[in-house]
């Protein structure tokens, strides 16, 4: 079981909002930096490992851009909202953060409150209120990825991509 | 139980007899594009094996000619890489550059019936070929160059059936926003289009309404095939493909009907595309600093002769800055044959080279603190432009093209009167 202290944003909330166009040829420590610095001047600064994002419909909406990474650099634990885009959350498997869709997630947390996502049952929970909800299960194949650190080992174990110098 | 067109396609490419929605599926890539952002080094990693290299493709798009070192370095990297793998389909800076969407449509490298990947988010722009296509992500980009494969999670569908035609001054784009008013996004589905109203739409004007459906968040985008695809193909690509029709039978989660005689032209408000759409009137009279075309889904020749049309004879408003990109080189050769660039520039636009380059902030068209914009491009997200107070306005090319020479938000439809649709 993972828990961790809820971050909470609203509806929409695009790839560029998490990695302005400005910030797509710096180094990922400085995309990473840039973090919602357009709409949550000084989250990166607040923002503690382990941390949960709580968010709402068409979460990542955008761009092929690396957020995902971003986020977890950030040191996001988990992501969890009532819908993700579909390409936000390619780069979350992709990336390894963990990000899962809750249905009803948005009104069940308050900034502030803690998170506890359970994988083993796909459910999350908020100890403040005893609420418990259904977390849409990530297929297996794509979880394991998810959990492993992404694509780039099970690439660099197959022998087709150098890992990075 | 019949499938749609997108599951049709996934299905075969993936060996498998059917696919359903919940269905992670493992499908063969036909084509696999990246372009110059796939090199930045963050993201990049040396390839020690390409699977095929006859199934990649590399433009770069984003940032050129460069106008940084970093960019710069990013295009050395895709160079070096395409000369050790034998890659021939490489669009550098030059005549067959372009912005890769726009590059892959003027190719016909999007085959029907076939799944196509890009790392740029608008690359559901190639459903109008028929083709299974989405935007992914960089390493997904690696996954599929080396392995030849990608997987996808299969969604349900909406199916758009379009009706009628669009009357004169209204494009595909204001088709799109209005879908984007009435059902805002589309997360985890696919949307496939068809119906009679597909006959008088142009391939130019479904490639609009396919590209912008990223910013549905739909998962793939796709046209059925018709005649007028089939020709294009095949007088562009000598490989074989598929055309694929959905089953009579297949399984949709909704139809919704357009009648295209309805629409009307519209404009989104600033920093979301979509639950964000109004009438021109609503927003008429608003004092713009910028008006920009270009883009994936908006350079199309097409486009350029609506906004020629339009200016012509005429000037754009005094302290007003007018940006038209082509979305190709060739587009752009196509414009200056027809007389299109040189009307817009008489009026005052400039025309730049074919580039992301406004549309993605990054260069040719950069918002500075407070501007407001007028744009036909894909995205009018905060900050997307350039600087976070910027406000981006977003709608078709003959709207975009009247607010310039208004200097604010206007209507195009007196450049239209006594046409017949």
């Amino acid at each position: 079981m993972r828990s961790g202290r809820v971050w909470k944003f609203g509806d929409n909330i695009n790839t560029d909002l998490m990695l302005p166009g400005p910030y797509l040829y710096r180094d990922a420590e400085a995309q990473a930096r840039a973090v919602f610095m357009n709409n949550r001047p000084g989250w990166v600064d607040q923002v503690q490992t382990g941390d949960a994002i709580v968010g709402g419909f068409n979460y990542g909406m955008g761009s092929s851009r690396p957020a995902a990474r971003s986020l977890r650099l950030c040191g996001v634990g988990f992501l969890l909202a009532e819908t993700i885009n579909g390409l936000f959350f390619r780069n979350a498997v992709n990336y390894g953060l963990l990000a899962c869709e809750c249905p009803g997630v948005s009104t069940a947390f308050e900034e502030g409150d803690t998170a506890e996502l359970d994988i083993d049952t796909w459910t999350a929970r908020n100890p403040r209120t005893g609420r418990t909800l259904q977390v849409s299960p990530v297929p297996e194949q794509l979880l394991a990825m998810m959990l492993g650190g992404g694509v780039y080992p099970v690439l660099e174990r197959e022998g087709l991509i150098a890992a990075r110098t | 139980m019949g499938m749609t067109i997108t599951e049709k396609i996934l299905a075969r490419a993936g060996g498998l007899a059917t696919v359903s929605p919940g269905d992670v599926a493992v499908v063969d890539v036909e084509t696999a594009c990246l372009i110059d952002l796939s090199f930045l080094p963050e993201g990049w990693r040396k390839v020690l094996k390409v699977a095929d290299p006859s199934k990649v493709v590399i433009v770069f798009d984003h940032l050129v000619p460069a106008p940084t070192a970093q960019a710069a370095e990013c295009m050395q990297t895709g160079r070096a890489f395409a000369r050790e793998f034998g890659i021939e389909r490489l669009h550098d800076v030059g005549p067959d550059q372009g912005i890769s969407h726009a590059v892959i449509a003027d190719k016909a490298y999007a085959l029907p019936g076939s799944v196509l990947v890009n790392a740029d988010s608008h690359t559901c722009s190639a459903g109008a070929f028929n083709c299974a296509a989405r935007g992914v992500g960089g390493p997904d980009m690696l996954y599929a160059v080396t392995t030849g494969k990608a997987w996808f999670r299969v969604g349900e569908t909406i199916r758009y059936d379009l009706a009628g035609k669009l009357r004169p001054g209204v494009s595909a784009k204001d088709i799109f926003l209005t879908i984007a008013g009435k059902w805002g996004a589309h997360v985890n589905q696919n949307i496939e289009y068809g119906g009679p109203g597909m006959a008088g739409t142009s391939l130019n004007a479904r490639r609009t309404l396919t590209t912008m459906g990223t910013e549905l968040s739909a998962e793939f985008v796709i046209f059925e095939p018709d005649d007028t695809l089939i020709d294009y193909v095949k007088a562009r690509n000598p490989k074989p493909f598929t055309p694929t029709m959905p089953d009579d039978d297949a399984v949709y989660k909704e139809r919704r009907a357009i009648d295209l005689g309805t629409i009307e032209p519209l404009v989104a408000l600033p920093d979301a595309v979509v639950n964000n759409s109004v009438g021109i009137s609503e927003v008429a009279g608003r004092k713009i600093d910028q008006a920009f075309i270009g883009a994936c889904c908006n350079g199309t020749l097409d486009d350029l002769a609506v906004a020629a049309r339009v200016v012509r004879g005429r000037k754009v408003a005094s302290g007003t800055r007018f940006i038209v990109t082509p979305s190709t080189e060739a587009i752009h050769r196509a414009a200056l044959a027809a007389g299109y660039v040189a009307t817009l520039m008489e009026a005052g636009a400039i025309v730049t080279p074919a580039t992301c380059g406004a549309c993605v902030g990054g260069h040719m068209g950069v918002l500075g603190p407070d501007e407001v914009c007028i744009t036909a491009s894909t995205r009018n997200f905060k900050g997307r432009m350039g600087d976070p107070s910027a406000r981006i306005y977003m709608a078709s090319p003959a709207t975009v093209a009247a607010s310039a020479l208004a200097g604010q938000i206007a209507s195009a439809a007196e450049f239209f009167q006594g046409d017949v649709s």
